[in-house]
């Protein structure tokens, strides 16, 4: 369902991010990109929300070609793509129900819908006693939950995790790293990006690691292996 | 579509109240620019009041002869008042006359006793006549030196007032234009003002624009909340303002009465309330919703 085909990417003149990038990620996958900083992880993922046009290559994601869709089609895009974010990027003026409500709201969803996902939503992430705090109340691994939950919400095809772990304690990452495989196990593909060997290692799904703006290993059931 | 437009009302208006004291600031500009603008308005309404009361002094007086019957004076008039640039004309019949100047002099003996020891009435009949606008004036005087008259007329004040007329005509016209001149770069400057502290506002929270995005949200459903703030701020800033201006009316108007007696500042504050409050409310709205859909702008861009 989501394919890069002789994906380039070059910033500026010759900062090259990405060279002749090809994977295809099936339905229900659970796909972790491993690679150290600048490898072009991030950059995979812009391209896939489409925050950034590849320069050569094509990317499909289910029906749409992505380096072709114009401004207003990629609100519409991003309502099938959950993503959380290593810094958690909530509404810091809105309260954890109404962040995680929001991503119902853009898509024009009754209320009656709203009132009754949102609790259940954020029953799944355990954050029911939290819902009326706002994010600056509280802890790195609540507010990841919300991220989750608002990600969750409107039931995307895939959710893309970009290094959801990375400002959160061992604890915290294991319980995230749950959630995210259970949100897998009820049918939607998941793309981890990472550089935490420990996870990759431990869940035994397929790893795609970059480097250097390549893919240089691509194995199912795979380790983090940086050669 | 309509709970969309509820949710975006909604949202701008929590927004609005929830930022508290961080909308002080804003909402403090704003009120400031539309309180120039009211205090603009007031400015040319009073200049405006000045100059109708001064113009309404300004006149021709013509003086005829007295051997004119007041037939003849009456006919005169009636062709004067068919004229587009006279505003009124008023007769002053030779009894009229005697009477007023009596009554002017009544404390002075020697004048009283002068009328009395002259036995017939000295002073000519007499019209009044006022323009609709002060240049006006040479057109009138032509008029009245037209070869039919002029054999009635003994006397026309214009030629002697003609340098005051003409001066007072021509601070009546530069003042107005001041005063617009003056409304317009003031308004500019206010809205400048205002654009750019309601852009720093949004500025402030374009991260949580980008957060949007990402989670799918539409450019009207972004947009949205921020023009319903800036409409909030605009509403506010507009009471505001007019609460603001009430105490200044009332210390001030007491020494704009004693300058000009003719005009009531407070009264008319208060008797045109409505429609200062509307126009108050138009600008605000217009300042607040327009600066934030240029703000919001321009980190929509994709």
């Amino acid at each position: 369902m989501i394919s890069f085909q002789n994906v380039n990417k070059v910033y500026g003149d010759h900062l090259v991010a990405l060279e002749n990038v090809n994977f295809t990620i099936k339905p229900n996958e659970f796909v972790s990109l491993v690679g150290r900083n600048g490898a072009g992880k991030s950059t995979i993922i812009k391209l896939l929300i489409g925050e950034e046009k590849p320069t050569k290559g094509r990317i499909i994601f289910g029906p749409y070609e992505v380096n072709k869709l114009k401004p207003h089609e990629l609100s519409i895009l991003r309502r099938q793509i959950g993503i959380v974010f290593q810094d958690f990027r909530l509404l810091p003026t809105k309260n954890a129900y109404e962040n995680v409500a929001f991503a119902l709201e853009v898509e024009g969803r009754p209320q009656s819908e709203i009132d009754q996902f949102v609790p259940q939503v954020l029953d799944m992430v355990g954050l029911s006693h939290r819902a009326y705090n706002f994010p600056h109340e509280l802890s790195g691994g609540e507010k990841q939950r919300v991220a989750i939950a608002r990600a969750m919400i409107h039931r995307p095809a895939v959710l893309v995790a970009d290094e959801p772990t990375g400002n959160l304690d061992p604890i915290n990452t294991a319980e995230i790293i749950k959630l995210i495989l259970k949100i897998n196990e009820l049918g939607t593909t998941v793309i981890l990006v990472t550089h935490n060997k420990d996870i990759v290692n431990a869940i035994h799904r397929r790893v795609i690691s970059v480097d250097s703006g390549r893919i240089i290993r691509d194995e199912e059931k795979g380790k983090y292996i940086l050669a | 579509m309509v709970t969309t437009l509820y949710r975006i009302i909604k949202y701008g208006m929590k927004s609005f109240f929830r930022n508290g004291w961080q909308s002080v600031p804003t909402l403090s500009v704003m009120t400031l620019a539309m309180f120039v603008f009211l205090s603009l308005m007031l400015f040319n309404v009073f200049t405006n009041d000045v100059l109708v009361s001064l113009r309404d002094k300004i006149d021709i007086s013509v003086y005829f002869q007295q051997t004119v019957s007041e037939d003849d004076i009456l006919r005169v008039q009636r062709s004067l008042e068919s004229l587009a640039e006279v505003k009124s004309v008023t007769y002053v019949s030779r009894d009229q006359a005697l009477a007023a100047f009596r009554q002017r002099h009544q404390d002075d003996p020697t004048i009283t006793q002068a009328l009395d020891v002259l036995g017939e009435n000295p002073l000519s009949a007499s019209l009044n006549i006022k323009a609709n606008d002060p240049k006006d004036f040479p057109v009138i005087a032509a008029y009245l030196g037209g070869d039919s008259l002029k054999p009635m007329i003994d006397q026309v004040t214009y030629n002697q007032n003609q340098v005051v007329i003409d001066r007072l005509a021509s601070i009546v016209d530069t003042s107005q234009r001041a005063g617009i001149a003056l409304t317009v770069i003031l308004s500019i400057i206010a809205i400048l003002v205002t654009l750019n502290t309601i852009i720093l506002t949004i500025y402030s929270t374009r991260d949580e624009i980008g957060v949007m995005r990402l989670v799918g949200a539409g450019n009207k459903f972004i947009r949205g909340p921020y023009i319903v703030q800036g409409v909030l701020f605009g509403v506010f800033a507009a009471v505001l303002a007019i609460v603001i201006m009430m105490p200044i009316m009332y210390a001030a108007s007491p020494y704009v009465r004693i300058l000009l007696p003719d005009i009531d500042l407070q009264g008319y504050f208060y008797g045109n309330m409505g429609m200062l409050f509307g126009y108050e409310l138009i600008f605000g709205i217009l300042l607040g919703s327009v600066s934030s859909v240029i703000a919001v702008s321009r980190y929509l861009k994709l």
